[in-house]
């Protein structure tokens, strides 16, 4: 940097201060070192969608009447309109996914453990917000798959015991999915998730440069035996140029993908017409829609869909609060949050495939 | 990473200059091409309004009293009368029978379906022949010198 | 708590005794009123428990019209149904017994020609039924003395008779045709008469009865459309060209315009019906065209006559077209697949094939100019969206070059960021803790 520039955010920012902090940044090198890549790229991928959907918000037309005409219009009419909207809806699908593979590489490498419980849990939150991007995001098009899987999604939210009519009626602005729920679910995802996913990232990040990155419990032993056989990198500018590959990389895969496997528009959702048959979430839905659709009707004298729910739930709560069962000295809750882990991902590897497959 | 106990070596002049403009043109050619196909992006299209429940049908000087023109509305047919005071209609040109487009007949002031003789007024209703329904009726408005039809929005 | 005079009540007249006899006099009338209600009818009562063809049940009856209008079995035989048998059939009550069935139509028509009565129960329905009989091949037989022909009650049924427009009715236009077959299909009931007995197969065939009766659109033609209902007789080959002109006028048109018309009438053949038959008239095809086996043209045209000439070129034209239709679909689907959309362009095929369709009709002018107005108006549009097809293309194309060249520049990036890395890292790339 210039030393004039440097001198002018020095006197203003006390620049020195964060420069310094940046300096001694490091991050530990060891055989599971490129997972840490994990986090950056969903952030990377948080950019992409901020971008591009700023800019689709320059023509897509939240009603009813013309928001599929407006997505119609995008990717015929505007000037490398397909470009923006397949990049937007490929780069979200790509975000869920590296979300989850953050989130079980944390899991797996035992990032989650003191002092770092609160970036789990943001994290966590973070992680259903994103899915909350995705299906409020999903509609947005308002077309036939669109409709009837938000239709679908929002029958199941209406089958909470207590609170599930209102919660129903909260998103789907009324009674029935109509052009209300497109307006609100433009809402939610414009503005709303965007708001809250915002404040919650910069806390996220805060965190993990106040605690640093963490060391894998197995590796920490290895190098609490050998101390000299730790070794750390420069987050500047060693680390950095690799997370900037890292990020080309996933440039690439975008652009490639919105080129060669475009989005495609569909059909205009028409809310008189039946349902089409074999009608699914989207992929990162799918391990709970098949779950759903396997547990009987009845369980003792309980509505079996009421209990897959509740055991959704339930894992879901259980989950953010994983840390905590995992106590200093505890060896043996350790072992189970792994195979926790395990199962989990096994689980909705085996459920998302079967859902494609049963159709 | 990269192992450990590779050269420390320094590199030649001539190769960090090299490796420097590959770094340099490779971040230059890669915010160029987000810079083009976002700045092509921002500026509207020619067609910069598409809404599906209006569209221009002709201009005023188009059409003569007493005939009547075929216009798009959305994916399908729609047709503009002039009647014979100089008034303007427009209907759906989709028969309601078997989905022939119709014509307007100046000679019998009729929208006629060539197909089996199916016979509408200027209001759209079915008069004779086979057509169950009456066509579907559009406003009109004029707009300067454009003819502009509106349909009725649905939910 | 007395209210004073029985409550309000008269007394019933007796004393106490009194009011249990009014209590049975009551229920008496109310018993007798509701027989009163269906009136007494002792033909009823008598011929549904007689065999058919007597057998006339209440249920019949109550679905026949007349009888929901008020009339009764006395309004058409006579008699008097209040009395019982001897006195109910007697010809002083002005019985008339079984119809013959060369008096059903002027007994018919004793009401329903009577405009002055007809109008008291449904002015809009027509009274020239009879009229229109005496004109109509049934009706002239039967004036000659042949009573084997239809009369009223053949077609309309008798006794439980429906109004036309009811669906159940066998004069609705759905059950026309096969009301009609129970006697036109029968050979042998037809074989003194010499006329054909294949005209329901031949309609059950037709295009017509497939939308009619199998679709269910009631605009389409069945036997009473083109041969008339109560005056029925076949429109004669003179005219049946002007029956087909009912709908399809423009067709008609075409024809009236080409030298067909001069043509057919100078050999009495019939319009339309030379080429298209009259009740197994199936969907026209391309093949009807040119100088193929299937043709139609060529049952009067050989090689060397200009029509012959015409028939050719008018199917090469038709299917020159159709080609080219195909290959502007051919050239959007692999676009669409690819992922360029093309719903423009494949609307505006749909124009294309309307004015192939315009083309097809137009072949009935038998003038080769006249036809390819409408085929190149198709054709032109069949080449505009082959262009926007390939365009399409290109575009993808233009896509992938693109694509090509933005991954280059992130590779290059990619390769410079790593020789970078590498350039540092002979420093101090990673350091002990």
């Amino acid at each position: 940097m210039p030393p004039r520039l440097r001198d002018w955010l020095d006197e203003r920012l006390a620049w020195h201060q964060i420069a310094d902090f940046l300096a001694h940044k490091t991050v530990p090198l060891h055989r599971f070192s490129y997972w840490y890549f994990m986090g950056g790229i969903t952030l990377f991928l948080f950019g992409v969608q901020v971008a591009t959907g700023m800019l689709l918000l320059l023509y897509y037309r939240p009603t009813s009447n013309e928001a599929f005409e407006s997505v119609q219009y995008i990717m015929t009419q505007v000037q490398f309109g397909w470009l923006v909207r397949s990049i937007h809806s490929w780069s979200a699908n790509l975000m869920v996914f590296t979300a989850f593979v953050h989130m079980f590489s944390v899991l797996f490498l035992g990032a989650y453990r003191k002092p770092r419980e609160l970036t789990w849990i943001s994290g966590m939150v973070l992680l259903f917000l994103v899915m909350g991007f995705g299906f409020s995001g999903y509609l947005l098009p308002w077309n036939t798959l669109a409709f009837f899987a938000t239709k679908v999604g929002t029958d199941m939210v209406g089958q909470t015991p207590a609170v599930g009519h209102y919660l129903m009626v909260f998103l789907r602005g009324g009674e029935d999915v109509t052009g209300a729920t497109l307006t609100r679910f433009f809402g939610f995802h414009v503005a709303l998730l965007p708001g809250i996913t915002t404040l919650l990232v910069a806390l996220h990040l805060a965190l993990v440069q106040r605690q640093g990155i963490s060391v894998p419990p197995g590796i920490e032993a290895e190098w609490k035996a050998n101390p000299a056989t730790r070794r750390d990198m420069s987050f500047f500018p060693n680390f950095f140029l690799r997370e900037m590959i890292a990020w080309y990389v996933a440039l690439g895969v975008l652009g490639a993908l919105a080129a060669l496997a475009p989005w495609e528009l569909g059909v205009k959702a028409d809310a008189f017409a039946p349902a089409p048959a074999g009608i699914k979430p989207e992929w990162y839905f799918l391990f709970m829609f098949q779950t759903l659709k396997l547990i009987p009707a009845k369980i003792w004298l309980i509505d079996g869909e009421l209990v897959g729910l509740a055991a959704f739930g339930g894992a879901g709560l259980l989950w953010t609060l994983l840390p905590f069962f995992d106590r200093e000295g505890s060896r043996f809750g350790r072992k189970w949050i792994v195979g926790a882990g395990i199962f989990a991902l096994a689980y909705m590897s085996v459920m998302t495939v079967y859902a494609y497959w049963a159709k | 990473m990269t192992p450990e106990g590779s050269e420390s070596g320094n590199h030649s002049l001539p190769r960090r200059a090299f490796v420097r403009t590959l770094l340099g043109s490779g971040f230059l050619g890669s915010l160029l091409s987000f810079f083009y196909p976002v700045t092509r992006y921002l500026l509207p299209p020619p067609a910069s309004e598409f809404s599906s429940d209006e569209v221009v049908a002709g201009q005023i000087s188009e059409l003569k009293n007493n005939t009547g023109k075929i216009f798009r509305f959305g994916s399908k047919p729609g047709l503009l009368i002039r009647g014979a005071d100089g008034s303007y209609h427009a209907l759906s040109a989709t028969c309601t029978h078997l989905d022939c487009t119709v014509q307007y007949r100046g000679d019998l002031q009729r929208v006629w379906c060539a197909c089996h003789n199916g016979m509408y007024d200027l209001k759209g209703r079915n008069v004779s022949g086979p057509p169950p329904r009456p066509l579907q009726q559009y406003e009109v408005h004029v707009r300067g010198d454009e003819i502009v039809v509106t349909r009725p929005q649905r939910s | 708590m007395p209210t004073g005079l029985n409550n309000g009540f008269a007394k019933p007249p007796g004393g106490r005794r009194g009011s249990l006899r009014w209590l049975l006099a009551a229920a008496f009338l109310l018993a007798g009123t509701s027989l009163w209600a269906q009136a007494p009818n002792s033909c009823l009562d008598c011929h549904s428990a007689l065999d058919p063809p007597q057998q006339v049940t209440p249920e019949q009856f109550a679905a026949d019209i007349h009888a929901q209008k008020g009339l009764t079995c006395a309004s058409c035989h006579g008699g008097d149904p209040t009395k019982d048998d001897d006195q109910a059939m007697s010809k002083a009550a002005g019985f008339r017994g079984k119809i013959k069935r060369s008096q059903v139509p002027e007994l018919c028509a004793s009401c329903h020609s009577d405009g002055a009565f007809m109008r008291k129960f449904n002015p809009s329905l027509r009274t020239d039924q009879l009229a229109q009989y005496k004109t109509s091949v049934h009706g002239q037989r039967l004036a000659k003395g042949d009573d084997r022909v239809a009369v009223c009650t053949d077609c309309h049924s008798v006794h439980d008779i429906r109004p036309a427009a009811d669906s159940r009715s066998s004069v609705h236009p759905l059950n026309v045709a096969a009301t009609c077959s129970r006697c036109h299909s029968d050979s042998k009931r037809m074989k003194p008469y010499s006329i054909p007995t294949d005209q329901f197969a031949g309609y059950s065939a037709s295009v017509h009865h497939e939308a009619l009766v199998v679709r269910g659109d009631l605009s389409a033609p069945t036997c009473t459309t083109c041969h008339g209902n109560h005056g029925a007789a076949p429109p004669g080959v003179a005219s049946v060209e002007n029956v087909c002109s009912n709908c399809h006028a423009f067709q008609a048109q075409l024809f009236d315009a080409s030298p067909h018309k001069a043509a057919f009438a100078a050999v009495s053949m019939p319009g339309c019906v030379t080429c298209h038959s009259n009740h197994r008239i199936q969907h026209p095809t391309d093949a009807m065209l040119g100088t193929g086996p299937q043709s139609v043209c060529t049952n009067c045209h050989s090689e060397g006559d200009a029509g012959f000439k015409v028939a050719g070129a008018t199917q090469q034209k038709l299917s020159g077209l159709e080609a080219a239709i195909g290959r502007a679909d051919e050239v959007l689907d692999r676009a669409e697949s690819g992922g360029m959309n093309v719903s423009q362009a494949k609307l505006s095929q749909a124009q294309a094939r309307d004015a192939l369709t315009k083309a097809r009709v137009s072949i009935h002018s038998v003038t080769v100019d006249r036809i390819l107005q409408d085929v190149q108006a198709g054709a032109k549009l069949a080449e505009q969206n082959l262009a926007a097809g390939n365009q399409a293309l290109a575009d993808r194309d233009y896509r992938r070059w693109g694509l090509g060249i933005s991954l280059i520049v992130i590779l290059v990036t990619i390769a410079g960021l790593w020789l970078y890395i590498r350039e540092i890292e002979g420093r101090n790339r990673s350091r002990p803790a």
